[in-house]
This record gives structure tokens, sequence and C-alpha cells, in this order.
């Protein structure tokens, strides 16, 4: 069963020059009670997605169904089905962390009888609860990332957004973060819709869509789709490039992709590879390594380029600062 | 129905209690207006005494207090409807908007909060009467409350009708400038509005804060231009028009 199907999905937007299509005819679907990722880069067309699936944005053309309800013409229907995490900060700093969630249980509705409880419940499962009483302007980075994701789960949604959750935020949060949604994924039945820059999220995931340009270019299983990848992935770098290639290639009869990290390639076996390989190659190799593949190989094969997790998380870290820098 | 009841509940919940939390703004806008009224009123009086004829009826200072209380209600009212456009940088909004509630309820949601607000910061303004010598009687308060609110309720209406569609605070200066000032200069809170330039008239009679300062001095002073049916009913009547607009607006997705 299906919890969100979408066909031909696109959105443009307008811009200076021309427009830019963000998301280019997409199709999916998400199942029941998974755990679904959305991989891409910088600019892929993830947010955009998600903001047409809450409502926030109409679609320009195609059709998506959320809990068998219309996105765009169903909207109460649809925006009562699901919580958001946003990528971006979306809390009160004026008012407490009880506040906040307060004020979104009324909202949604949650009946007066069980409102108490079911906030003191989120804010003790995010380790919030004796912050409780204390402005949200008070609150760390990650302590505000937990309310959020608190506030997501508070009025029982059938299907949670989190749109790059763990985005700029130290790897020992990052792992609470991912305790609290498993946590919670375990006691209520919901389904996950992910965005991330991050590998080991992506991994995760029961099926991972990746997403790039605004288009769907594979979407599987992160275990099916890294058996795309032949077995193990070597990466050479070399003194001579351009003559490494040629030979690998010629000698090997297999595809390699080049750029600013060496040369890389993939392979049955690795670890007998690579002594033979070493031994007969007549290119001098700088340096030589092997691994097993991931989704960063997948995407590399599939296009040709990273997905540069560096740089991106510092963008939105920055702009996020920015964004604290102007209250 | 009953769940946009809720959320219109809500969000004026959320505005009245962040108003009284923010004491220094409570202050401050309690301060700005007496210093119109005890500084510039009092200057001016001395200078322009009997100038302007029998349009003052008595002292200047108790001629402008009145419209000192309008200016109250005008920028505690424009304040609250910007904070729309603070709330969208500061990405809230988008909590709100992806709420299981009608659109159009976020907007009356806001028009109670900022008149709520107003309500309260335009009676607070009432502490300056025994220094001017105003009198004021238990009967006056209760003609009041509802009039500043009706007042509030339009003005925070045309507040967020141009809140909705700005995306940062950078525009927040052209609103004064073009909007709130002038609203306040042509609503003849400072000077009577008998004797103006046609062109001066014209702008007058089309801004609704000068029913709203009539209707005050009517009620506060026992004079006034217009009746206070009148004036309540051209005020109700462009209060609804606004909030109509900015149920519209803020109904449509991009
Ligand atoms: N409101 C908008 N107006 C104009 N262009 C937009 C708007 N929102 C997004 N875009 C453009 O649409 C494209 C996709 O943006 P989107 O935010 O969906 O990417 P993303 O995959 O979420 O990226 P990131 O990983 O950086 O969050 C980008 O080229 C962006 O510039
Ligand atoms: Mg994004």
């Amino acid at each position: 069963m299906n919890i969100i199907e979408v066909v031909n999905l696109s959105k443009g937007f307008k811009a200076k020059k021309g427009t830019i299509t963000a998301v280019k005819d997409v199709s999916f679907n998400v199942r029941m009670g998974e755990l679904f990722g959305f991989l891409g880069p910088n600019g892929a067309g993830k947010t955009t997605t998600i903001n047409i699936l809450c409502t926030l944005l109409t679609p320009t053309s195609g059709k998506a169904l959320l809990n068998s309800f219309d996105v765009v013409t169903n909207q109460n229907e649809v925006r009562q089905s699901i919580g958001l995490v946003f990528q971006e900060p979306s809390l009160d700093e004026k008012l407490t962390a009880r506040e906040n969630l307060e004020f979104h249980a009324m909202l949604y509705n949650v009946p007066k009888a069980v409102r108490e409880e079911r906030i003191k419940y989120m804010l003790e499962i995010v380790g919030l609860y004796d912050r409780k009483d204390d402005l949200v302007n008070t609150f760390s980075g990650g302590m505000k990332r937990r309310l959020e994701i608190a506030r997501g789960f508070l009025h029982h949604p059938r299907v949670l957004f989190l749109d790059e959750p763990t985005l700029g935020l130290d790897p020992q949060t990052r792992n609470h973060i991912w305790e609290y949604i498993h946590q919670l994924r375990k006691k209520e039945e919901i389904t996950i819709f992910l965005t991330t820059h991050y590998m080991a999220e992506a991994e995760n995931c029961d099926r991972v869509a990746i997403i790039d340009y605004g288009e769907i270019i594979a979407i599987d299983s992160p275990s099916d789709l890294k058996k795309e990848i032949g077995g193990d992935v070597i990466t050479v770098i070399a003194e001579d490039r351009d003559k490494a290639k040629k030979t690998i290639e010629e000698e090997y009869n297999v595809s390699v992709i080049a750029n600013d990290e060496g040369l890389h390639f993939e392979v049955e076996n690795g670890e007998t590879f690579l002594p033979k390989f070493i031994k007969k190659a007549d290119f001098k190799i700088l340096s030589i390594s092997l691994r097993r593949p991931t989704l960063e190989d997948v995407f590399l094969k599939l296009t040709g380029r990273r997905i540069r997790e560096e740089s991106a998380e510092a963008n939105t870290a920055l702009k996020i600062h920015a964004r604290r820098l102007m209250r | 129905m009953s769940r946009n009841l809720m959320g219109i509940y809500t969000i004026w919940l959320r505005d009245v209690r962040r108003f009284w939390r923010d004491r220094p703004r409570i202050i401050g806008a309690t301060i700005q207006p007496a210093l119109f009224l005890f500084l510039l009123g009092t200057g001016l009086g001395r200078g322009i005494a009997g100038a302007f004829g029998n349009g003052i009826r008595g002292d200047y200072l108790t001629f402008i207090y009145p419209g000192i209380i309008g200016m109250s209600i005008l920028f505690t009212s424009i304040f609250s409807a910007i904070s729309i456009v603070w709330d969208r940088e500061i990405g809230f909004l988008k909590e709100v908007m992806v709420a299981p509630i009608a659109r159009w309820a976020v907007a009356v949601g806001k028009a109670f909060g900022g008149s709520t607000v107003a309500v309260f910061q335009g009676s607070l303004m009432l502490i300056f009467a025994p220094f001017i010598n105003v009198h004021i009687t238990p009967a006056i308060v209760i003609t009041l409350i509802p009039l500043i609110f009706l007042i509030a309720f339009s003005i925070t209406s045309i507040g967020i009708v141009v809140a909705a569609r700005m995306h940062s605070m950078q525009g927040f200066q052209i609103i004064m400038n073009f909007l709130v000032l002038p609203m306040f200069f042509l609503s003849g809170a400072m000077f009577p509005i008998t004797n103006l330039p046609r062109w001066m008239g014209i702008l007058v009679a089309i801004n609704p804060l000068t029913y709203g300062v009539d209707a005050l001095r009517g009620v506060i002073l026992g004079f006034s231009n217009y009746s206070l049916i009148a004036n309540m009913s051209i005020i109700s009547g462009f209060g609804i028009a606004m909030i109509i607009a900015a149920m519209i607006i803020f109904g449509r997705t991009e």
C-alpha cells in the first residue's frame, strides 16, 4: 500500500531569465511505514518536492496523493496527515518549548484532555522536559532541532517529512537525533520521508531515491542500488593520469571515472585484484585505495559528479547562521 | 469550522502572549505618544494658540489627545500586522501555513490579535488624561473599548494585506513612509481638518483613521465633525473590506 503517490510532477519557478524547473516530471511512490530517503546535491529539488507534498507550493503540472488525498484539492486533509521538520528553523523563539508545542497541538486539534500528556511525553523523549519552560532563544542548535522533531511527531501524523534534519549538527547530536527518530518510529505507525546529504543517513533508509537537477535518476533499496556497482571501488592517483586512465580501461575493460580525487573504477574482488594490478602497472602510482561501494559511488557512477557533502553542509550552516544573526 | 475557530484563537493567543511578554515594547509604545503629546503638544500649543480658530475649541493639548490615542492604535496595529513578515523571515510562518486550518483563518487570527493588543495599548493612553485635565468617566471607557477595537481591526487588516506578499523587513521603511506616517498626518490628529486645501481634504477623506480620530474626539471631548454612528459605520465598512481582502490574499498558494 502506498501512502504517497506522485505522478509526473513538475514545478517551475519564474526567474530573472526564463524559468527554473526545480522538479522535472517526477514519479515515485512511498510505501506505508517505510523510511524513504531523498538523496541529492544542493538545488536538486528535494525541498521543492516536499513543499508541494505539504501544500506549501502548487505544482506546475502533475499529480500527488498523500494518504490518498490530493495535495492540491484536499489540502486540509493532507495537512492533517503530515508532520514536518523544515530544512530551516521554524520555531517561535520568543515562546517557551512547551508553548511552541502547545501552539502546534492546538492548531492540529489534539484534544485538550490528552494535550498536556502528549507534550510531556514528547519532551521527555527528546530530553527537553526539564527545559520546557525556557524560551527557545536560550536553546542550542541541537536542542532546537530536537524540539522541532518532537513537534513533528506531536499530533500523530501518518507521514513525517524530515528535510535535512541533522544538517549542521555535530556527529554526536546527529546520532542522538537518530536514536529518537528510531525510538519513535517503533512506537508510532509512521512513514518517514527524509532528505539528506549524508550517505550514512541515506544508507539507513528502506528505499532511496537519488535526485539530481530535478529528476529522479534511481530509486531502490540502498543495497540494491549498490549492487549496480560491480563490487569494490578502487581509487588510484597516478602521476600520468591520462595514460593511467587509458591503460586501465584497455587492460581491464572497465569504465574509469576521473575527478579531482583520482581515478575511480569498480572490480569484482578488490583484495585479490590489487596486488596483481600494482605489479602489472606500467605507470607510476602515487596512491591507491580500496573500499566497499557507498551510495556516493552510485551517485558518482550515475552522474559523474560527487554530492559534495562538505560544501553543501558549510553552505547551509552558513545560511542558518546568517539567519540567527539577523534576529 | 470549529477547527478554524480554534486556529483563530490559537493565533490570537500567541500574539497576545508575545505582546504581554515584551515589556520594552509596551513601555516604548507608551512613551512615544507621550512625547508627542506633552512635548510637541505643549510647544506647538504655545506658538499657535488661536491660530486654528474655533476648530480647536480650547487647549491644543486637549485637542490632540484623542489624536495621539489614534496614533498609538495606528502604530500598534501596523506593527502587529507586520510581525507576519518577521514570522516569514524566521521561518515560523511555514509552521502556521502547513497546519490543518484554512489560510483565511490565519489572517483573521492575526487581525484579532493585533486589535486586542491595540485595545490594550490604546487604553493605556488614558493614564495621561488627568495631566491634561480631561475627565474620563466609566461611560467613556465603556464606549472607547469597542471603538478602539474597531479602529484597530481595520488598520491591522490593512497591515495584513500589505504584509501578505512582503518577503523581507526591508519593505518596512517604505510602509512607514508611504502608509503609516501619511495616515497619521492626514487623520486630523494634530490639526483640524476643516480648512484644508482641496487635495489634502480628499486624502483626509479617504483615510480611515480620520473617522477613527473623529470618533475618539467625539467620545472623549464631546465634539466631532461626524456622528459616532457615521464614523463607526465607515470604519466598520472599511474594516470588513480589508479583512476580506486579507483573507483572499492569504488563501492563495504560490
Ligand atoms: N521560491 C523559489 N523561487 C525561485 N527558485 C526557487 C525557489 N525555491 C527553489 N528554487 C530553485 O529550485 C531549485 C531546487 O531547489 P530546492 O530547494 O528544492 O533544492 P534542494 O534539493 O532542497 O537543495 P538543498 O540541498 O540545498 O536544500 C534550485 O535551483 C532553487 O534555486
Ligand atoms: Mg532543501
